[in-house]
C-alpha cells in the first residue's frame, strides 16, 4: 500500500473507533480508549528508536513528563491556549532534550545511552520536584474545560479525538520511516553498526534523527495528560508504569514493524483495563512487566514474529 | 552563602562515609557490568529486596540487620546463579545480548519493585539497632554511627572481594572470563560456570548493600531507581573492571553529593550522579582507571 492510501485507511479506522465510542455513549469508553491509544503513541515512539535502530531508551517518563509539564506551564501562562499548540510545544521540548542526550551519549556503546536515559528520568524528576511554579512535589491542578471545542459533548471526547489524531500521525510516520532510505539506514545500524559506518551510513546523524523523533512523539503523547488526570504530581507523571508499558508493548507485539506496538498496546492495554476493573489496580501494573520478561525469553520477535515465516 | 568551616568539614566527612556505602552498592554492578559485561540494571532493585529482608528480620524477629544480611547471603547467591542461568539460555547462547536482555533486566527491576509495593506498601520503612542513633565526636567532626557502621561493613566487603579476586584461582578466573573465554577454556575452566558464580557473588553483595542501605536511610520500593544512576555513574567514572577506581569514584560522588545536599538542599542530590555520568561519558568514557 502506498503512503497516501495508508494514511486514509488509518484516518478511517480512527474515525470509526471514535464513532463507535460516541455511539456507545459511555464515558468509561473514552477514558479507557484514551489510555490504550496513548500507549500506541508511546510504544510506537519508543519503537522508532528501540525497534528500528536497536538503541534502548529507558527514560520514557522523562520525555513523556516533559510534554505533560510543558502543558501545565503553558496552561498557567495562557489559559486559553488550544491543546494542539501545547502538543506541538511539548513535542518540540522533548525532541530537543532527546537530541541533546543523544548527542552526548550516542557516540559510545549502546548500553551507555540506555543508562544515561535511565538517569535522565531521575534528573528531570528532580528538576520538576524542585520547581515551585509547576507545584513542585505537591503537584499541580489543571481545570479541564467542561465542554469540548468544535465537536461538543464532554471534554474527554475531545481528548480522545486528539489522541487518535496523534496515533494516526505517529503510525503514518513510523511506516513512512520503515519504507524509506532512513529506515534502511536504521536497520543497518541495528544489525551491525560498525559495518554500516564503514559502508558510508552516517550513523550518528541517523541515530540523532531517531532519538529526536522518538523523544518528540513521547512528549506529544504526554502533553494532553494534565487535562486527562486533572491533577499531576511528579510521582504520577514519572510513574515507572509508563516506561514499562512503552517498552513492553512493542516487545510483546514485535519490534520490526509499525504493527507490533499497535498489537502490543491493544492487547496489553486492553488486558490491563480489564484487570483494573475485575481484580485490582495493583495487579494490572504487574502484567506488562511479567509479559515482557516472558516474551523476550520465549518469543524474541513478538507476536508479529510468530506469524512471520522463518527467513 | 555563609560557609562555615565545621559545616564544610562535616559535609566532607559524611560524604566520605556515604562514598564507602556507595562502593558497597556499586560493587555488584562492578562485577556484573564491569567484568562479565552483563548490564544488570535490576541490581538496585535487588538491593532493595535485601533492605526489605533486613527490615522483615528486624521488625518481626528483632534481628540485627547486618546479621540478617549474612543469613540471607546464600539465598541471594543462589538467586543470582538462577538469574544468570536464565540470561545465559535466553540471550547469551543465542548471541542476542543487546535490546532484549536490557528489556529482561528492566522487567525484573519492575517486577521486583511492584512485588515489594504489593508486599510492604509504599510507606517508608526503617530498622532499629543500637548504633543508629548515636554519634562519635572528635573536635568539630561528628561521626554518626548510622554512617560509620555501613562504611566499615562496606569497606570490609570491598577489600575482601578485591583480595578474593586477585589471590584465589576462582577469583582470577572471574577476572579472566572478562578478557578471554577461550583461553579460560584451555585452562580447563568452564567459563559459564565461572560466570554463574561471579553473577551469584554480585547478587550476594546486594543482600549486604541492602541491609546497610536501610541503616543509612529509611527505604521505600521506588528509591532503587535513584540508585541506578548513582551506581552506573560510579562504575563508569571509576573505569569498568577496576575495583580501586570504583571505590575512588564512589567516594568522590559521596562527597560531591554530600556538599550538594548541605549547601543546596537534599532534593538536589539525585541530579549530581547524572551530571557526573554525562560529563564522564562525554569527556573520558574509559573512566579514571579504565582498562
Amino acid at each position: 500500500m502506498r503512503a497516501t492510501p495508508f494514511i486514509l485507511v488509518l484516518i478511517a479506522v480512527a474515525a470509526a473507533i471514535f464513532g463507535i465510542a460516541r455511539w456507545l455513549d459511555n464515558s468509561y469508553a473514552f477514558f479507557a480508549g484514551y489510555v490504550v491509544v496513548q500507549y500506541i503513541v508511546l510504544g510506537t515512539a519508543w519503537n522508532i528508536l528501540g525497534g528500528y535502530t536497536g538503541y534502548v531508551n529507558f527514560g520514557i517518563t522523562a520525555f513523556f513528563a516533559l510534554g505533560a509539564y510543558s502543558s501545565v506551564v503553558l496552561h498557567k501562562l495562557v489559559p486559553t491556549l488550544p491543546l494542539p499548540i501545547m502538543i506541538v510545544v511539548g513535542g518540540a521540548i522533548a525532541g530537543l532534550v532527546g537530541l541533546g542526550t543523544g548527542y552526548l551519549t550516542l557516540r559510545l556503546r549502546g548500553v551507555f545511552f540506555s543508562i544515561a536515559t535511565l538517569a535522565l528520568a531521575v534528573v528531570v524528576q528532580t528538576l520538576i520536584t524542585n520547581w515551585d511554579f509547576v507545584g513542585g512535589a505537591r503537584g499541580a491542578y489543571v481545570l479541564r474545560p467542561r465542554t469540548a471545542p468544535l465537536i461538543g459533548g464532554d471534554y474527554m471526547q475531545y481528548l480522545f479525538l486528539i489522541m487518535l489524531g496523534l496515533g494516526v500521525i505517529v503510525l503514518a510516520t513510523a511506516r513512512a520511516i520503515e519504507r524509506s532510505s532512513l529506515g534502511v539506514g536504521f536497520a543497518a545500524i541495528r544489525d551491525d553498526e560498525a559495518a554500516a559506518e564503514a559502508s558510508g551510513v552516517p550513523t550518528l546523524k541517523l541515530k540523532l534523527v531517531a532519538t529526536t523523533l522518538s523523544g518528540g512523539f513521547m512528549g506529544m503523547a504526554g502533553a494532553p495528560l494534565p487535562f486527562y488526570v486533572t491533577y499531576l504530581d511528579p510521582a504520577s507523571g514519572f510513574s515507572l508504569n509508563y516506561a514499562v508499558n512503552a517498552i513492553a508493548m512493542p516487545l510483546i507485539g514485535g519490534t520490526s514493524s509499525w504493527l507490533g506496538p499497535v498489537i502490543g498496546a491493544v492487547l496489553v492495554g486492553g488486558l490491563q483495563e480489564y484487570l483494573r476493573v475485575t481484580i485490582s489496580s495493583a495487579v494490572n501494573v504487574l502484567v506488562a512487566g511479567v509479559l515482557m520478561v516472558v516474551f523476550v525469553i520465549v518469543a524474541p520477535h513478538g507476536i508479529v514474529g510468530l506469524f512471520q515465516r522463518k527467513r | 552563602m555563609d560557609v562555615s568551616l565545621d559545616l564544610l568539614v562535616n559535609a566532607i566527612v559524611s560524604g566520605l562515609l556515604l562514598g564507602g556505602f556507595y562502593a558497597a552498592v556499586s560493587i555488584g554492578v562492578a562485577i556484573s557490568f564491569g567484568m562479565l559485561d552483563i548490564v544488570n540494571i535490576a541490581h538496585p532493585a535487588f538491593i532493595l529486596l535485601g533492605s526489605y529482608v533486613a527490615y522483615f528480620a528486624n521488625s518481626v524477629l528483632g534481628m540485627d540487620p547486618i546479621l540478617a544480611a549474612a543469613i540471607a547471603l546464600p539465598a541471594f547467591y543462589l538467586l543470582g546463579m538462577a538469574v544468570y542461568q536464565v540470561y545465559y539460555v535466553a540471550f547469551e547462547r543465542r548471541n542476542d545480548q543487546s535490546l532484549r536482555s536490557l528489556a529482561f533486566f528492566f522487567g525484573l527491576l519492575f517486577i521486583t519493585e511492584v512485588g515489594l509495593v504489593l508486599a510492604f506498601g509504599v510507606d517508608y520503612r526503617l530498622v532499629e539497632a543500637r548504633y543508629i542513633g548515636p554519634s562519635l565526636h572528635f573536635g568539630i567532626i561528628d561521626l554518626p554511627l548510622r554512617l560509620l557502621v555501613p562504611f566499615l561493613v562496606a569497606a570490609a566487603m570491598v577489600v575482601g572481594l578485591q583480595v578474593f579476586l586477585s589471590r584465589s584461582f576462582l577469583g582470577r578466573a572471574i577476572q579472566a572470563v572478562a578478557q578471554d573465554q577461550l583461553a579460560l577454556r584451555l585452562m580447563a575452566a568452564d567459563p559459564i560456570r565461572i560466570k554463574r558464580i561471579a553473577f551469584g557473588l554480585s547478587f550476594a553483595t546486594a543482600a549486604v548493600a541492602g541491609a546497610i542501605l536501610i541503616i543509612v536511610q529509611p527505604v521505600e520500593p521506588s528509591i532503587g531507581r535513584e540508585y541506578i544512576g548513582r551506581v552506573f555513574a560510579i562504575c563508569v567514572l571509576g573505569g569498568l573492571g577496576s575495583f580501586t577506581g570504583m571505590a575512588i569514584a564512589a567516594i568522590i560522588l559521596g562527597i560531591v553529593e554530600s556538599l550538594t545536599s548541605t549547601f543546596f538542599g537534599p532534593s538536589w542530590a539525585p541530579a549530581v550522579a547524572f551530571g557526573v555520568l554525562l560529563v564522564t561519558l562525554a569527556v573520558r568514557p574509559s573512566g579514571l582507571m579504565g582498562r
